[in-house]
């Protein structure tokens, strides 16, 4: 997966999003170490420092535990994943009623969209 | 160790008739990598050549980790100017020799990696490299001291788009973490991610100097974006273009 910046944000924020998104789909299991930060730095092609800021920030989120001798490493707790996992998808619900109602439809609109997407497949 | 690893104070450079450096105040911290952002002849090589001491300043005074621009400054500056100015019968690693004879924090291991990962052959001539291979010789002996400051004058202007992420990626993994970069540029889209800091520099004055994700979240827009609209705003002021 690469990492995508976009203009408008700052870009230690993006890497956070980016980051917990590779948690939540398990390409960083749980309980295994991260990348240092200098890799991980080098990789998204972004400065050091802006990279540490978006794993404290991970940190803080509790999604990674930091320990002074052996780095980095993604929370054990289910949890706390889960519970990321429910708040990026009802952020993505969010953003996709926001679009739908900039189209004039209404969330029962939208549900039946969702119903009628679900028996197409 | 002082705190500020740059300090300049109303720093200011006049060449007979033209002023180059209009009172410029800056202090730059350590381990940081800044960007030099301004158009053509806004200043930035002169602030350069003034940090590294190939320019004496008309007025103002410049300190670099605390001691005034001298020999102890210079033997912790690794500089890459914007031109080559090495003899072409020379071979990638007579320059080596050279740098390992100048500078006591020359490191050549580092120095002979560096080019296995940038493909350049250091046997190879100077003169019969091409002008990207000469440019990546030239960041590799400077990126090869471990020095606390390093001044990049268009690091990446005249290679190509590949080359320069290449080039990117061997100053962010190669830099000393406790030294600072100040890298002068006007492709400012390419290195934004890069940088920690920015410093603008307009008619020879600092207009700003705040951090790229500061800015992003003020203005909320790229460290670019922002950059055209000010100095397109100053082009259409003068009228002349």
């Amino acid at each position: 997966m690469d990492w995508k910046f976009t203009d408008d944000r700052p870009i230690w924020q993006q890497l956070t999003e980016q980051l917990t998104l590779r948690i939540l789909k398990g390409q960083y299991p749980p309980g295994e170490r991260l990348p240092a930060v200098r890799e991980l730095a080098a990789q998204a092609g972004v400065n050091p420092n802006t990279m540490q800021r978006a794993l404290a920030q991970l940190e803080a989120d509790g999604l990674a535990v930091g320990s002074r001798t052996a780095g980095r490493t993604v929370t054990q707790d289910h949890g706390v994943i889960e519970a990321a996992a429910k708040a990026r998808a009802r952020a993505a619900v969010a953003d996709c009623l926001r679009v739908l109602s900039e189209l004039g439809y209404t969330p029962s609109d939208a549900l039946v969209f969702v119903k009628e997407e679900l028996e197409h497949e | 160790m002082n705190e500020q690893l740059v300090t300049c104070t109303a720093l200011t450079k006049r060449y007979s008739s033209k002023t180059a450096l209009t009172g410029v105040n800056l202090e730059l911290g350590r381990g940081r990598i800044v960007g030099l952002l301004g158009p053509n002849g806004s200043g930035k090589t002169t602030l350069i050549k003034i940090l590294c001491g190939l320019l004496q300043p008309t007025e103002g005074a410049v300190l670099v980790d605390g001691s005034p621009v001298g020999p102890y400054t210079k033997s912790i500056i690794s500089y890459l100017p914007d031109r080559m100015y090495f003899a072409d019968w020379m071979k990638a690693t007579d320059l080596f020799d050279l740098f390992a004879d100048f500078y006591a924090d020359f490191d050549r291991t580092k120095a002979l990696n560096m080019c296995a990962s940038l493909g350049v052959t250091p046997s190879d001539r100077i003169k019969s490299m091409s002008k990207g291979t000469k440019e990546k010789v030239q960041l590799v002996m400077v990126m090869a001291r471990k020095a606390q400051l390093y001044l990049l004058d268009e690091p990446i202007a005249g290679v190509d788009p590949a080359a320069r992420d290449f080039i990117l990626n061997t100053i962010l993994t190669n830099y000393n973490e406790e030294g600072t970069v100040l890298l002068s540029t006007h492709l400012i889209s390419d290195i934004e991610t890069v940088l920690d800091e920015v410093v603008f520099l307009k008619d020879g004055s600092v207009t700003l100097h705040d951090g790229v994700d500061s800015i992003r979240e003020r203005e909320g827009k790229s460290v670019d974006a922002l950059f055209r609209e000010i100095f397109r705003a100053h082009n259409m002021e003068g009228g002349a273009f």
